[in-house]
């Protein structure tokens, strides 16, 4: 590198030495796997199953709606921003999969994702032409879009997708659920769009500080409402995967799922403040509850009891990720 | 006895030494300059003496008392109070709700809101500041904001006050106001220790002086034993050349930027000038005069009530910075941290920025051409980093600043906006700026140049453009100008 000189300059106490740094961002990057890891070999220790390979696919299929979901939602918090309505986008996406089946496989697949593309959409767009804060306008939407889904289908579940898209939400490649191929293959866009493109650079910085970047040219509406579009698209993936393998379109499925997924991303490591953290976060996020859920399923722990336990280590795998880059650094 | 004596003062953090047996001693009622470049450890000193920060070795003494503050409330309970240069208040909350945040008083298990109301106007009219108490802080000015923090400090009886960098974003106005604020508490025998960058406040305004070098004391004497260079020197350690490059010929370029008759919907009300290809043209007057929202005006930020932007003969109007950027406008903004820079990201990621489409192929970023560009803009302004990917919340605020002007390096522009473009950076840095903006300007690009400096307007600009409340008030060379002469174009 041409810029060499070691600075001297970074002596006062708001500052970092780099070396001081460095190791920051190592505990950031890597503690959240270290925990990961120790819960793995926790559940390993504690029971035979948890190795064999059909019980880790388990793990990997169970997570994949979630975690198509979390991917979204990475993009929107990197922006600052906040999506609630991903649970209601994923049932509306199943009903538009199930309501479309006299059309076909594909107008079955391109409706469910139209429709979860244009719900994105209309976060992004209330919230910036708007400048309302995104947390009431998709809390809203998250209320509105059951609404939708309940008067379109009349209370009702809608019974019966496709059968070709059966092979989405049950089908195995190569041994592997597909619809985990599905979630893996859509992290490694997401890391390539985060870390390789004009726009994930875009997304940093919005989420970093949007003011800087307005001046900087960066067109900020543009880059919030993609970012609200991939949310709405990712959950309508999950929506489609979910339709698939219920075999229903029902307007009360995805109650909850936005803060499973909004844990996954904060357990992940990245800031709700927005700007920093990413998709690799999320990744082990996702499967730290994954593994978690599994092993109380395997001990056999009540379910009540399981909610506490899975809402109490959460809260610690933060705290301790949290502690760590706080002792470390300074 | 000395109101404030530090003995042996020292701290290291992981990889570097701090503050290495730092000695000093201040008497009571005195005003004591502590000088130094960015990075000489004067942060670190004032966190300590305010109970931020532990000292690893040394002892304090207060009024020959030992003083070793655990928190800045215990620093603030035994009477030092410190103004940062980013303000601690609360911009939701109104001037007499910050004026008493933590010591509110209550009067039947119920805020007694007419009590410190009052108290509050008392001491904003004690230093001359005639704010409405009501007002959220968030609606005042910084230099406002400024007089309500010194407001704060006197609320608690403060018997050593420490002032960061009092004056950076002040203009000559404000300043006037300041020192006499200054002066009048040191009379009232309240020490101060004023941390400044301007020679001349150091000279008008302090009895003595600390300066400080890479962590050390590097001595202290009274202001009126030293010059000018003779302190520049003990700071730098090594002889200054002219502070301000030699004059360019006077401007025959082609204009680039014509401003007619402009009013925008806030402060500006009447303003016109122009600026030239390879011309320098500073913008003077105090703040709130409508300088900056000029400049924003220009870069796609403000609606234009009336008037008319004109760049290269053709009729500016931009509505968004990207419109402006495209048409070959760059912004040095007024404050590097809120508006110039992503602090989280890296050296790298920063000075892309603005022109990343250039070097993106399909929405790719190619990292090759990334690296090189990168690297070349380092070299070119010397930034001084360990590697590109240390983010630039790590850097001194001379790097910092470089590494602002490095985002437009890449970037084919043809005017150049600069607000307030040296606030906040050493001497030693001032200098290599002011040749960075000359050889901008001498390659055939128009500059505007905003500062609340005067002799940065008068050695820096080609021409000085007077501004008053939103009006064009005189416009005149910048040869032969004097601080006078601009300061009757801009005052009240």
């Amino acid at each position: 590198m041409a810029i060499v000189e070691s600075l001297s300059n970074a002596a006062s106490g708001e500052r970092f030495s780099n070396h001081a740094y460095r190791r920051i961002e190592l505990v950031q990057r890597y503690g959240i796997l270290a925990i990961f890891l120790l819960l793995c070999v926790t559940a390993a220790l504690s029971s035979p199953f948890f190795l064999t390979p059909e019980n880790l696919l388990n793990v990997v299929r169970q997570v994949s709606v979630v975690g198509l979901t979390a991917l979204g939602m990475t993009f929107v918090i990197l922006t600052a921003g906040i999506d609630l309505s991903v649970g209601s986008i994923l049932a509306l996406t199943t009903l538009a999969v199930a309501g479309l089946k006299p059309y076909g496989p594909v107008a079955s697949l391109a409706g469910g994702l139209a429709v979860a593309l244009a719900c994105g959409w209309l976060n992004g767009f209330i919230t910036t032409k708007g400048r309302i804060q995104p947390f009431i306008v998709t809390l809203g939407m998250m209320t509105a879009l059951v609404g939708v889904g309940l008067a379109y289908s009349d209370g009702q579940p809608v019974i019966g997708v496709p059968v070709s898209l059966g092979w989405i939400g049950r089908g195995r490649l190569g041994g592997v659920p597909v619809q985990a191929i599905l979630f893996i293959l859509m992290a490694l866009a997401s890391i390539v769009i985060l870390k390789k493109t004009r726009y994930g650079r875009h997304v940093y910085a919005v989420g970093g500080n949007v003011e800087a970047a307005r001046l900087s040219g960066v067109a900020v509406d543009r880059v919030r409402v993609i970012a609200y579009c991939l949310s709405g698209l990712f959950a309508g993936l999950g929506g489609i995967v979910m339709a698939a393998q219920l075999n229903i379109g029902e307007a009360n499925l995805g109650k909850g799922l936005e803060l499973d997924a909004i844990a996954a991303v904060v357990v992940g490591g990245t800031s709700l403040a927005g700007g920093a953290g990413g998709i690799d976060g999320t990744i082990i996020g996702v499967l730290l509850i994954g593994v978690l859920n599994n092993l109380l399923n395997l001990l056999n722990i009540p379910a009540y009891t399981q909610l506490i336990v899975k809402g109490a280590i959460i809260v610690i795998a933060v705290l301790i990720h949290a502690q760590l880059s706080r002792s470390r650094g300074r | 006895m000395n109101a404030l004596e530090v003995r042996g003062i020292s701290k290291t953090y992981p990889g570097v030494r701090a503050l290495d047996q730092i000695a000093f001693a201040c008497s009571k009622g005195s005003v004591h300059a502590l000088v130094g470049e960015n990075g000489a450890g004067k942060s670190t000193l004032i966190k300590i003496l305010s109970g931020a920060v532990a000292p690893d070795e040394g002892e304090l003494l207060l009024d020959g008392q030992a003083y070793a503050p655990q928190s800045p409330s215990e620093a603030a309970a035994a009477g030092v109070s410190t103004i940062y240069q980013e303000f601690n208040l609360i911009p939701g909350l109104n001037v007499v709700e910050n004026i008493f945040l933590g010591r509110e008083r209550i009067e039947k298990g119920l805020l007694d809101s007419r009590s410190m109301r009052k108290e509050a106007q008392a001491l904003l009219e004690r230093i001359g500041a005639p704010i409405d108490v009501r007002r959220r802080v968030g609606t005042l000015s910084v230099a406002e904001q400024q007089l309500v923090e010194i407001a704060k400090s006197l609320a608690v009886s403060a018997r050593v006050l420490i002032m960061d960098e009092p004056s950076a974003t002040l203009s000559d106005h404000e300043l006037t106001l300041l020192y006499n604020v200054v002066r009048k508490l040191s009379s009232e025998g309240v020490t101060i220790i004023y941390v400044s960058h301007r020679m001349d406040e150091i000279f008008d305004l302090c009895d003595t002086c600390t300066v400080m070098k890479d962590g050390r004391s590097v001595c202290t004497r009274p202001v009126a034993e030293l010059s000018r260079d003779a302190l520049i020197q003990l700071m730098v350690g090594r002889e200054l050349d002219t502070r301000f490059p030699d004059k360019r010929p006077p401007g025959t370029g082609e204009i680039v930027l014509e401003v007619e008759g402009l009013r925008l919907e806030q402060r500006v009300r009447d303003i016109t000038f122009s600026v030239r290809a390879g011309e320098v043209v500073g913008l003077a007057g105090l703040v709130g005069a409508g300088r900056t929202e000029v400049a924003r005006a220009i870069f796609g930020l403000e609606n234009v009530t009336a008037g008319r932007i004109s760049l290269h003969g053709q009729r500016h109007r931009p509505q968004s910075p990207s419109q402006a950027i495209a048409a070959g406008i760059a912004l040095v903004p007024e404050d590097r941290k809120l508006q110039g820079l992503v602090l989280g990201l890296s050296i790298r990621e920063n000075a892309i920025l603005p022109t990343l489409r250039s070097i993106c192929r399909f929405g790719f970023v190619e990292s090759r051409k990334e690296r090189q560009q990168v690297a070349k803009v380092c070299k070119q302004l010397a930034v001084s980093a360990s590697s590109v990917e240390v983010p630039v919340m790590t850097l001194s605020g001379g790097n910092q600043q470089k590494v602002v002007f490095g985002k437009w390096m890449a970037h084919s522009y043809s005017l150049l906006i600069l607000d307030e473009p040296t606030r906040g950076v050493d001497v030693g840095a001032k200098t290599e700026f002011y040749r960075l903006i000359d050889e901008i300007a001498r390659s055939g690009k128009a500059v505007l140049l905003i500062s609340s400096e005067l002799p940065e307007l008068i050695g820096m600009a080609d021409r000085i453009v007077g501004v008053r409340d939103g009006v064009v008030t005189g416009e005149a060379m910048a040869l032969g100008a004097t601080e006078e002469s601009v300061l009757q174009m801009i005052a009240r």
